[in-house]
């Protein structure tokens, strides 16, 4: 494999601080940066008591990692440093994960954390520390358009982490570079084992770092003791069909785990968090063609003036690969965001991340969904066609 | 400023080591001889590790048999805590976490020691803790503070706790070589040191241990120290120990010009920065340290702007995986996480240049003056 001639649009030895997380992406990246001849400042984030997640070769930044990142560093001859940021990170990201749980929604940590610590806190140390740029190694791109830069998809699709990076500023973005966007997985992995790293055969870090094995209910029961308690299974009517052990163990669309006996499948439609209630039903009970999110966030100087309408691509989750919509930016900053074709319902918490083709827009979370008169009367007629047939 | 060569103001951290005593370590590395050994062999490097005992018990004075070879500070202060039979520890607030962490691990009961805003021990608190605990207890307090430099009245502290019948142990493993040291003088029962503080190797300590006061082993074994500290004796450590013994002398002979170093920086930063706050500045303190801070600029944002500078400083106790933590010696002396959260410790000693200085201060004021451009133009948190 040639040596890469990566391209920051930052002159040879511009200094440039590289979020080093001790895992194979970040690793590659203050590589290549280093190879290309930047001054590279690597700077790893502790954000948790390394205790709670020891020896999970899966989430990123642990005290391994830690230990990962400094040989990294090591190895290419270059500054590293470890910065305790287990607090700002309990505050900016944990507690509101908890908090979001509790109010029955699937928050997603990794924007928060993106948006609070690396984009932020970090961010502004770089700027202290002198640095040209902030480096990562997500797997999204900065594109230079018209009205400044863009952030868009990581050519590699399956590994674009754009949905996570919304809520970036278009300040942010200026001094952020993300050189692995416009490589595959496998042409980073390869650069790794190229330049020697020990983290080359290292595993991808997989869910959420700080909840070890994907039990998020068992984080939040200690996060936030005794607030997991039990509460009705109802159907849409109210009618109780049976009890659960807490709101935190659902999420909307989830079908396993109901612990009800029924002649057609039910999922979950809605967790009511100050009833302590989870809403069950058919699963056509779940599509969706409206979305309603909270401020938008917007990257780029085209945004969309109050009460006019834009064709958009909506994701409604990480694993989702966008659908055709028409975003409507409201007077109060919120977005109303239509499907063309209805979509299985989201739990609020998530979020709703606009694109035009590669380039994302933006985006806001996701307050509510609702289904347009049209869907409405399709939905009503196809469960009752459900339970004529069920009965 | 690095073509001239990094610049180590972090002696509190460690010390660099002379090269008198990398020769004298190297020498005595090539000993074939086991000290316990009965032969000639043996007995050569028996003699070695005697001389040193000597050597060292001349700076500290106390009796060379007082002294009891360790792997360094940390383990000392274990051995002072766990060993000496009393479970119920009076300590400072300002203790080297070896103490604090120590005392938390082992105590079945435990006293924290407020200190004035200057660092100095409360007296008062002490005499309240020894009048409860007195003949169960063992006092614990520092000679002098790692991060402020400040000086404790640990002569004062033990004669109170013998006569309310406490044992009294004292970690002064930032005083040798920088204040005069006299166990005796001292009149504590225990007192810990460690080479790599005064130009030393790292690795090798002791604790000096009262003569006729009966403590027990924290590693047990062959019998080596008297039956108080089990395993081949660290030869080649002793000797460069005891050579690092003899040449601190000289360092005595120039804190004065260290401290002339040391007030220097001080009272110039003063001059163009009025708002720096200086900890411990009206109390006794070491000569060579010095911890202050930039107003308003997070002390990890001035550590890694000074080593990208070539100027190595530190901040807090650095913990094993370099990572920074809030300074528990600052919050003990009342500052506010705001001010003690911005504040770093530059310490000098036997190589410190005005040169050196010269170009700390200069390194200093460009990155404040750096940082303030910045927040002047609105694009940087630093403060936050």
């Amino acid at each position: 494999m040639p040596v890469s001639s990566i391209d920051l649009g930052l002159g040879r030895g511009a200094r440039v601080v590289v979020a080093m997380s001790g895992g194979v992406d970040s690793s590659v990246t203050a590589a290549l940066l280093a190879e290309a001849g930047c001054e590279v400042v690597g700077i790893t984030l502790q954000l948790y008591a390394s205790g709670a997640a020891r020896a999970r070769p899966g989430a990123c930044c642990a005290g391994e990692d830690i230990y990962d990142a400094r040989r990294v560093a090591d190895r290419l001859g270059i500054r590293h440093y470890v910065l305790d940021y287990e607090e700002r990170f309990r505050e900016a990201v944990i507690d509101d994960f908890a908090d979001s749980y509790l109010r029955g929604e699937t928050p997603i940590p990794c924007v928060r954390c993106n948006e609070r610590v690396k984009f932020r806190d970090l961010l502004a140390v770089a700027r202290d520390l002198g640095a040209d740029a902030l480096a990562t190694g997500h797997y999204v791109r900065r594109v230079d358009g018209p009205g400044g830069p863009e952030l868009h998809r990581g050519v590699d699709g399956a590994r674009d982490q754009s949905y996570f990076l919304f809520a970036t500023s278009q300040e942010q973005l200026e001094f952020l570079r993300f050189p692995l966007g416009a490589m595959p997985k496998e042409q980073v992995r390869a650069h790794a084992e190229r330049l020697g790293l020990a983290v080359a055969a290292k595993p991808d870090s997989q869910d959420i770092c700080f909840v070890p094995d994907g039990r998020y209910a068992g984080v939040i029961e200690r996060l936030r003791p005794g607030a997991a308690e039990p509460g009705n299974i109802v159907d849409r009517a109210g009618r109780v069909l049976g009890r659960h052990e807490g709101i935190i163990h659902f999420t909307v669309g989830q079908r396993r785990g109901l612990g009800i006996a029924a002649p057609e499948p039910l999922y979950v439609l809605a967790v009511d968090a100050a009833r302590r209630e989870v809403v069950v039903g058919p699963q056509a009970a779940l599509l969706r063609d409206r979305v309603f999110t909270g401020p938008l966030a917007w990257i780029g100087t085209d945004k969309p003036e109050p009460g006019a309408a834009r064709a958009v691509v909506a994701r409604l989750r990480s694993s989702h690969p966008g659908a055709p919509a028409r975003l409507v930016r409201m007077a109060d900053g919120t977005a109303e965001v239509t499907l063309e074709e209805p979509e299985a319902a989201t739990a609020p918490g998530q979020a709703c991340v606009l694109y035009d083709a590669d380039r994302v827009l933006g985006g806001g979370w996701i307050t509510g969904t609702g289904q347009s008169a049209a869907l409405a009367a399709a939905s009503r007629g196809a469960i009752a066609a459900d339970e004529a047939a069920a009965a | 400023m690095s073509d001239a060569g990094p610049i180590y103001l972090d002696y509190n951290a460690t010390a660099p080591i002379k090269r008198e005593v990398v020769e004298a370590v190297a020498e005595a590395m090539m000993l074939a001889g086991n000290p316990s050994s009965v032969h000639g062999f043996g007995r050569d490097v028996r003699k070695r590790i005697e001389d040193a005992r000597e050597q060292i018990a001349a700076l500290v004075d106390c009796a060379p048999a007082e002294l009891v070879f360790t792997a360094g500070g940390t383990e000392a202060n274990n051995t002072a805590l766990r060993g000496a039979g009393r479970r119920t520890f009076i300590v400072s607030a300002i203790e080297h976490p070896a103490i604090l962490r120590t005392a938390e691990a082992v105590a079945e009961d435990r006293v924290v020691l407020p200190v004035d805003g200057d660092g100095v021990v409360d007296m008062a608190a002490l005499d309240e803790a020894l009048a409860a605990h007195g003949p169960q207890a063992l006092v614990s307090v520092m000679l002098a503070n790692n991060e402020t430099g400040v000086i404790q009245p640990v002569a004062e502290i033990a004669a109170r706790a013998k006569a309310a019948g406490a044992l009294v142990h004292c970690d002064a493993v930032q005083a040798p070589g920088r204040i005069p040291v006299s166990f005796a003088g001292l009149g504590v029962d225990m007192m810990s040191i460690a080479a790599h503080k005064f130009a030393g190797p790292k690795g090798i300590g002791a604790l000096v241990v009262r003569s006729g006061l009966d403590i027990a082993p924290l590693v047990t074994g062959g019998g080596q120290e008297r039956g108080l500290r089990g395993g081949t004796e660290n030869a080649a450590g002793i000797v460069g120990f005891g050579t690092a013994a003899v040449l601190a002398q000289d360092d005595l002979a120039r804190a004065g010009e260290i401290a002339a170093l040391r007030d220097g920086v001080e009272s110039r930063l003063r001059e163009t920065e009025p708002d720096v706050v200086i900890f411990s500045e009206g109390a006794a303190r070491l000569p060579n340290t010095s911890c202050l801070t930039m107003p308003g600029v997070q002390s990890e944002t001035q550590v890694m702007g000074l080593d990208l500078t070539g100027v190595a400083v530190s901040a807090g106790s650095a913990c094993s995986s370099g990572k920074v933590e809030p300074s528990h010696v600052l919050r003990a002396l009342g500052a506010a996480d705001a001010v003690g959260g911005c504040a770093i410790r530059v310490s000098m000693g036997w190589a410190t240049t005005e040169d050196e200085i010269e170009r700390f201060l200069g390194a200093w004021r460009a990155l404040y003056a750096g940082l303030t451009n910045r927040w002047k133009a609105g694009v940087s948190a630093a403060a936050g």
